[in-house]
């Protein structure tokens, strides 16, 4: 019997996602060590206008001079806590809404997933726009909570299906029958075993979140300039394209490494934490 | 089996009910008053058009009243006056469903070409060199953002070998003075990057599923029994497992439409085209609300309408679930 430490190293890809996770975290956590230059700073607008990548700038420089390879790395730091934070919040609401759902009444059950089924139907990124049209100039706070706020729904059906799964399982009967009150039984019986189903989607989120933050800055209406975030670098590369292609294309790289590091993290812990495909 | 289509019908109009209910609670939700904003940026102060607005949306009244105003005027398809436009929302929205259309069809073709083929080759043999390789392909593109791999193709296929125009739905210049068929091959030759952008981030998740499938069936003793009675393995494979592998696929073409419009949001951005997804984008930065939810609640009831398609496709196909409900 391994531990699930030793399980979850075990796993070839769940390694290499954890790795790169790790990895990406810590270099946009320590950004400033990491980054040669400031990411607003304009460093010379004559003789390092648009350059191209070099050894004093990997990435090569933007249109206002501006280094891309530090604007990337700070960019990553805003992104990487967007998700995070956007995703904590979702997972919270998400898991509340399920468990009302789950032992709520009939009429309560219903209500919340048939709007549960009326907000997946508005394709995601058309949510957010609407959201977005009426709430202009959102600085970042109000951009996290944007996304968290429209992004629970999945998690609530699921954590509805589980605990309804639950419901029916022996241990809860007990302490049910012992008198546990509800709020009780949800954090000490429930909780722990909606865990898993719970972080394996929160550890997807982080990934799916970055690639929506991304759009919308990409948009312009996510992450505002000068700022940096993957997002808005890409945008703001795309006008150059034909002159100074490596503001758009290095900033994608990084958006892919880190949503694969995720899946595969994400993937891995699923079938590590699941039982039901060990 | 009547009753089970009118329940889905009556489901999904629900449902399309439900999206408009959220988008005006969402409208009252937001701080101060929808109609400001618009008022500031059009320079419209005063005009008809607002007045009309207001009364329209009479905001003077109780919010139950302007709920049920506003519910009924959806029903006869009134959503609202786009100020930018000076027009009906419904009038700017229509012209840009086609185009949206022939982007989605032709991107879900090419994602479901895709997506089946490695779904298939890797669900054939699960756990092989070939499946491993195949899954980190297909998660790799998953994780690409649309936007910056059409951007991509835009620099490769436009920018340096100039065989694909940079965006647009038709050449702007040359189009009207075409033949038929040189109008259509200029309309093939601007759709083609959009699409295949589009198509492949879809395939990811199409290769997943249809592994998944494939691998379910592949298990099942009437695969096992066709073995037994020494068929060859490209019978077997092509005429007894493909064919019951490929019908969750309908279901797919349900799951995958929310993803693919929202993909199309930015890949129209991206490419220029004169679709929901960009009408939607140019809106928001003009403010012009209407036009924005209007989008969002058309996009919604395509997706309910694609769900209900696809289920009732499921049903024509299957006809193990004729019987049951």
């Amino acid at each position: 019997m391994k531990t699930f430490a030793q399980r979850l190293w075990w796993h070839r890809r769940t390694r290499a996602g954890l790795l790169l996770v790790s990895i990406l975290v810590l270099v946009a956590a320590l950004a400033p060590l990491f980054a040669p230059y400031d990411p607003t700073e304009q460093l010379d607008l004559v003789t390092r206008q648009m350059n191209p990548p070099s050894p004093a700038h990997p990435f090569g420089t933007d249109f206002f001079s501006r280094d891309v390879f530090s604007r990337v790395l700070y960019g990553g730091r805003i992104s990487l806590a967007i998700a995070f934070l956007a995703v904590f919040l979702s997972i919270t609401v998400g898991t509340i809404v399920g468990w009302l759902a789950g032992i709520g009444s009939r009429v309560v059950d219903s209500v919340l997933m048939r709007t549960v089924d009326a907000a997946l139907a508005i394709p995601r990124i058309f949510l957010l726009l609407v959201v977005l049209a009426l709430w202009n100039d959102v600085g970042i706070t109000a951009l996290i909570m944007i996304l968290g706020f429209t992004g629970w729904f999945g998690t609530s059906r699921l954590v509805r299906a589980e605990v309804l799964s639950l419901r029916e399982r022996g241990f809860i009967h007990a302490a049910h029958a012992l008198g546990i009150g509800k709020l009780r039984l949800f954090i000490r019986h429930l909780l722990p075993n909606l865990a898993a189903p719970v972080i394996v989607t929160a550890t997807l989120g982080v990934g799916h979140v970055i690639l929506i933050e991304a759009g919308l800055s990409f948009l312009g209406i996510g992450v505002r300039p000068p700022t940096p975030s993957w997002g808005s670098i890409i945008q703001e590369g795309q006008s150059l394209l034909a002159i100074a292609p490596w503001i758009a294309a290095f900033p994608g790289f990084a958006i892919v490494l880190t949503v694969v590091g995720f899946s595969l993290l994400g993937d891995g812990l699923r079938d590590t934490l699941d039982p039901r495909s060990r | 089996m009547a009753r089970f289509i009118a329940l889905r019908i009556l489901q999904a109009l629900v449902i399309v009910f439900l999206v408009a209910t959220l988008t005006f609670v969402l409208l009252h939700l937001a701080p101060g008053d929808p109609f400001g904003a618009q008022l500031e940026m059009s320079g419209l102060a005063n005009s008809e058009l607002l007045e009309r607005q207001r009364r329209n949306f009479g905001l003077d009244r109780p919010i139950y009243e302007q709920y049920v105003r506003y519910l009924s005027r959806l029903v006869r398809g009134d959503l609202g006056v786009s100020f930018a436009e000076r027009r009906p929302v419904w009038d700017a929205i229509r012209a840009r469903i086609p185009n949206t259309l022939l982007l989605a069809v032709a991107a879900l073709l090419i994602d479901f070409a895709i997506g089946i083929s490695i779904g298939v080759a890797q669900g054939t043999r699960p756990g092989s060199r070939s499946d491993d390789a195949l899954s980190l392909v297909s998660l790799t593109l998953f994780s690409i953002p649309v936007f910056w791999l059409g951007i991509m193709f835009l620099l490769i296929f436009a920018e340096a070998l100039h065989w694909l125009p940079a965006g647009g739905a038709t050449d702007p210049v040359a189009y009207p003075g075409l033949s038929a068929l040189g109008r259509v091959w200029d309309r093939l030759t601007h759709l083609a990057l959009p699409a295949v952008t589009l198509g492949l981030v879809g395939a990811a998740s199409t290769a997943r599923f249809q592994r998944a499938a494939m691998m379910d069936v592949i298990r099942q003793d009437f695969v096992r029994a066709a073995r037994a009675r020494g068929l060859p393995a490209r019978t077997v494979l092509l005429r007894h497992a493909l064919r019951n592998a490929l019908l969750p696929v309908v279901t797919l073409l349900g799951l995958s439409l929310p993803i693919l419009l929202s993909g199309a949001v930015l890949v129209e951005t991206v490419f220029a085209w004169p679709g929901l997804g960009k009408l939607a984008v140019d809106s928001i930065f003009k403010r012009d609300y209407f036009v924005v939810s209007g989008a969002a609640m058309l996009s919604a009831a395509m997706v309910v309408g694609g769900n209900l398609v696809a289920d009732l496709l499921y049903l024509v196909a299957d006809p193990r679930t004729r019987g049951e409900r």
